[in-house]
């Protein structure tokens, strides 16, 4: 029975193997992973690399966090202060940015707080804070999550002394849709997780091109001086494929139903 | 409801189609959970023996611990495992953080005591039956264990059987451990809560429809292979 | 190698959470032909039995057998009231304790399937041993204890619930043991069965032995006054 048993496992072990070309391990944030570019950018840089980069999907806390203990060779986040403070401490080389795209503010299609025709960024959130309409925040720390805390600031409001009609799910983009589109509230989203989210139900896109909505990405290649087994130099020729003219024909031509999503930006 | 239906007929069509990302991610769940779940039997089956036949002062305590770990979260055990892997833990140097071995690891974690637990009761009631009979023939301790492993061999298997039941469906530990790197750490649960995160409840049931197809088809695998459905039924 | 017996207790007793279930018990056995245990139920037969045999923890007195406690586990087999049946085939039943001294499977295996014809088991050689009869599972018992070739058998009894053929396969076998040269230490409700096998008796009441005679002395006229009461059948 045992040897039976054993055999089986073998067969199912042998099923999968890996394979030899250079892999590296890079953090980024849900809301890039969502907007689905990297499985446009990945299979290229696969051919024109060589390079297998491997991606640990995580909030921008976490993969701050990954960066500093060395758990990956380089993050792609979007938290400027954040990142700012990565490199300062010296867990990051340095930064660059590479590219941006925008948030936007969801809710329900019949607007009831009337987001739709507001101003600026700060009026669509003063609206929805006066009308005490349920609003969705991430709450886990995530560039999304710190970005709609600073833009709620902005807009001379203090998210620690709302109400109940202000929840924090502590979740990811995807779960903080769900959660907006189950219950009717408002979401602060970056545009490409809203393309892609398939369970819009009532949920319609209310307010978008405010320039404070917009989000920058930047590359941070981790310290080989402080963790020595880093691929530093994997890490450099990616950064070099980011930054080239063939990344910027991709970035800028990635669509989702016909609207683009990402504006290069790299210097 | 709409959801559910789509689900299904998701699944029936990646199944059929063998679609090759569903074939490579329920491949790697197997693996990993199959030899979580042998290196796990190989550590509890033997650890549920001695504590059947062997008296000693902390043999309760033991046994207690046993039992609190099965309700274990996870979540913990995933948060243990990466705290030890990472690469500014004490086994960071190994570098197997965000591998499949990490999985491994965090699996067995989990079911050990689990399964040992099972295993433990069955074989204690065996223990109880044939006490008299091993004692009067004198037969050492090894042989004591080893002859109830063997006679309890169909309870133990009942055991294992939780113990993959438990591991292929966990999400919690393995998503922290494996970090569901595409075509690297990515399994079947992880997948779930990466497309449901999309928002994409069609294609995660989908997965999850065949994850349970998939639990199903190892049970009756195993079942078969062991034949303890056919011979001797008594 | 030191001959086992004699084996000789001295103020021995048993005892469970405080209650003594059998002793002291003063008895030197010399290992020659076959020693009854009878008594009423509950009288401590079994508990001595076990005591004897090492499966009952001696926690009062003395218990020495002529070649040391360690040798003598090695050289004595028990047949228990109810028999376990490992929950395996008869053959490898009967296998099992030539296995686990050692011997080679092959042997094992030919050595089991002589007994399992001797027995009377032979043509279930394959069959479970947990659906055998009653009857069956005393057989099998008795050749799995047999089997090892001990000097001395101890045998709870071993025909308790068995039919009149049954009972007379059994002690068919045991004569045969016991003129191989194999002691039986026996416990027994069955009085035709103690005159017929029996050499020697031990009455057992009480936890104490009341009175040890000659198998044939003490079935004629008992020297007790309870061992005459519980001959005739009386209360006691
Ligand atoms: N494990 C035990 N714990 C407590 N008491 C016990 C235990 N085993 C036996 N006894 C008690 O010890 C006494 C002697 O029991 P034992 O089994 O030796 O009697 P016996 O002479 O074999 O009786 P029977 O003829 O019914 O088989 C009984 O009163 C019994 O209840
Ligand atoms: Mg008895």
């Amino acid at each position: 029975m045992m040897k039976r048993v054993l055999a089986a496992v073998a067969v199912v072990w042998a099923a999968g193997v890996a394979q030899a070309e250079d892999v590296m391990r890079m953090a980024v944030t849900t809301s890039f992973h969502n907007s689905g570019l990297a499985d446009v950018l990945l299979p290229e840089i696969s051919d024109d690399l060589g390079l297998e980069v491997q991606l640990l999907v995580v909030g921008t806390g976490q993969a701050l966090k990954l960066g500093e203990a060395g758990d990956v060779d380089a993050i792609l986040v979007h938290a400027k202060a954040a990142e700012e403070a990565f490199v300062e401490a010296g867990y990051g080389t340095h930064r660059r940015e590479i590219m941006y795209n925008d948030f936007v503010v969801i809710g329900p299609a019949g607007d009831p707080a009337g987001v739709g025709e507001a101003e600026s960024a700060a009026g669509a959130l003063q609206r929805i804070e006066g009308a005490k309409a349920d609003f969705v925040s991430r709450g886990d720390d995530s560039g999304t999550h710190k970005k709609e805390l600073s833009l709620w600031r902005a807009a001379g409001l203090e998210p620690e002394r709302f109400g109940a009609w202000y929840k924090a799910v502590g979740a990811g983009m995807g779960a903080a849709l769900n959660t907006a589109s189950g219950m009717g509230g408002y979401v602060l989203s970056d545009r490409a997780s809203w393309l892609n989210f398939g369970n819009k139900g009532g949920l319609a896109l209310l307010y978008a091109g405010d320039p404070a909505l917009f989000n920058q990405y930047a590359y941070i290649p981790v310290n080989p001086a402080r963790h020595g087994h880093v691929k530093a130099e994997l890490a450099e020729k990616l950064e070099g494929w980011l930054v080239s003219p063939r990344a910027k024909a991709l970035i800028d031509g990635y669509e989702i139903g016909g609207e683009g999503l990402f504006v290069f930006n790299a210097q | 409801m709409v959801d559910l239906w789509d689900g299904l007929v998701q699944a029936f069509w990646l199944v059929v189609t063998l679609d090759a990302a569903l074939v490579e991610i329920s491949a790697r769940s197997l693996r990993v959970t199959l030899s979580a779940l042998a290196i796990a039997s190989v550590i509890a089956m033997p650890l549920a023996a001695f504590l059947a036949v062997k008296r000693f002062r902390y043999r309760r305590a033991v046994i207690a611990l046993l039992n609190a770990l099965m309700g274990l979260p996870p979540v913990v055990v995933g948060l243990l495992v990466y705290i030890l892997l990472s690469r500014s833990g004490p086994f960071g140097v190994l570098g197997l953080l965000f591998t499949p071995t990490a999985m491994v690891i965090a699996q067995v974690t989990i079911i050990v005591p689990l399964v040992a637990s099972i295993a433990h009761q069955s074989l204690r009631d065996l223990w109880h039956e044939y006490h008299d009979l091993l004692i009067s023939m004198n037969v050492s301790q090894g042989q004591k264990m080893r002859t109830l492993l063997w006679d309890a061999r169909r309870a133990l298997l009942t055991a294992a059987l939780a113990g993959f039941g438990r591991a292929i469906g966990e999400v919690g530990a393995i998503m922290i451990v494996g970090g569901n790197i595409d075509h690297a750490t990515r399994v079947l649960t992880t997948a779930i809560a990466l497309e449901t995160g999309k928002g994409d409840f069609a294609l995660a049931l989908a997965l999850g429809f065949v994850l349970i197809g998939l639990a199903i088809a190892v049970n009756l695998a195993i079942h078969s292979l062991s034949r303890t459905e056919r011979e001797g039924r008594w | 190698m030191r001959a086992l017996f004699p084996l000789e207790l001295k103020a021995a007793e048993t005892a469970r959470r405080g209650q003594r279930l059998v002793g002291p018990v003063d008895v030197r056995l010399e290992g020659a032909g076959c020693t009854v245990v009878i008594g009423p139920n509950g009288a401590g037969k079994t508990s001595l039995l076990r005591l004897m045999h090492g499966t009952a923890r001696l926690t009062g007195g003395s218990l020495r057998w002529g070649c040391g406690e360690a040798e003598a586990r090695q050289r004595q087999a028990f047949v228990f009231q109810q028999p376990v049946m490992l929950r395996r085939s008869v053959e490898e039943n009967l296998a099992y304790p030539l296995r686990a001294r050692g011997v080679a499977r092959g042997e094992a295996r030919a050595k089991a399937r002589v007994w399992a014809e001797r027995v009377g088991l032979g043509a279930m050689l394959g069959r479970q041993a947990p659906v055998l009869s009653g009857g069956e599972r005393q057989k099998l018992a008795l050749a799995r204890a047999l089997i090892i070739g001990p000097e001395v058998l101890f045998l709870d009894e071993p025909c308790a619930a068995l039919d009149g053929a049954a009972t007379r396969d059994i002690e068919a076998i045991l004569s045969e043991a016991k003129a191989g040269g194999t002691a039986l230490v026996m416990a027994t409700h069955d009085m035709g069965q103690a005159r017929r096998l029996g050499d020697e008796v031990l009455f057992l009441l009480a936890g104490r032995v009341r009175e040890r005679s000659p198998a044939q002395g003490f079935f004629e006229g008992p020297e007790t006054a309870e061992a005459q009461a519980f001959l005739r059948g009386d209360i006691i």
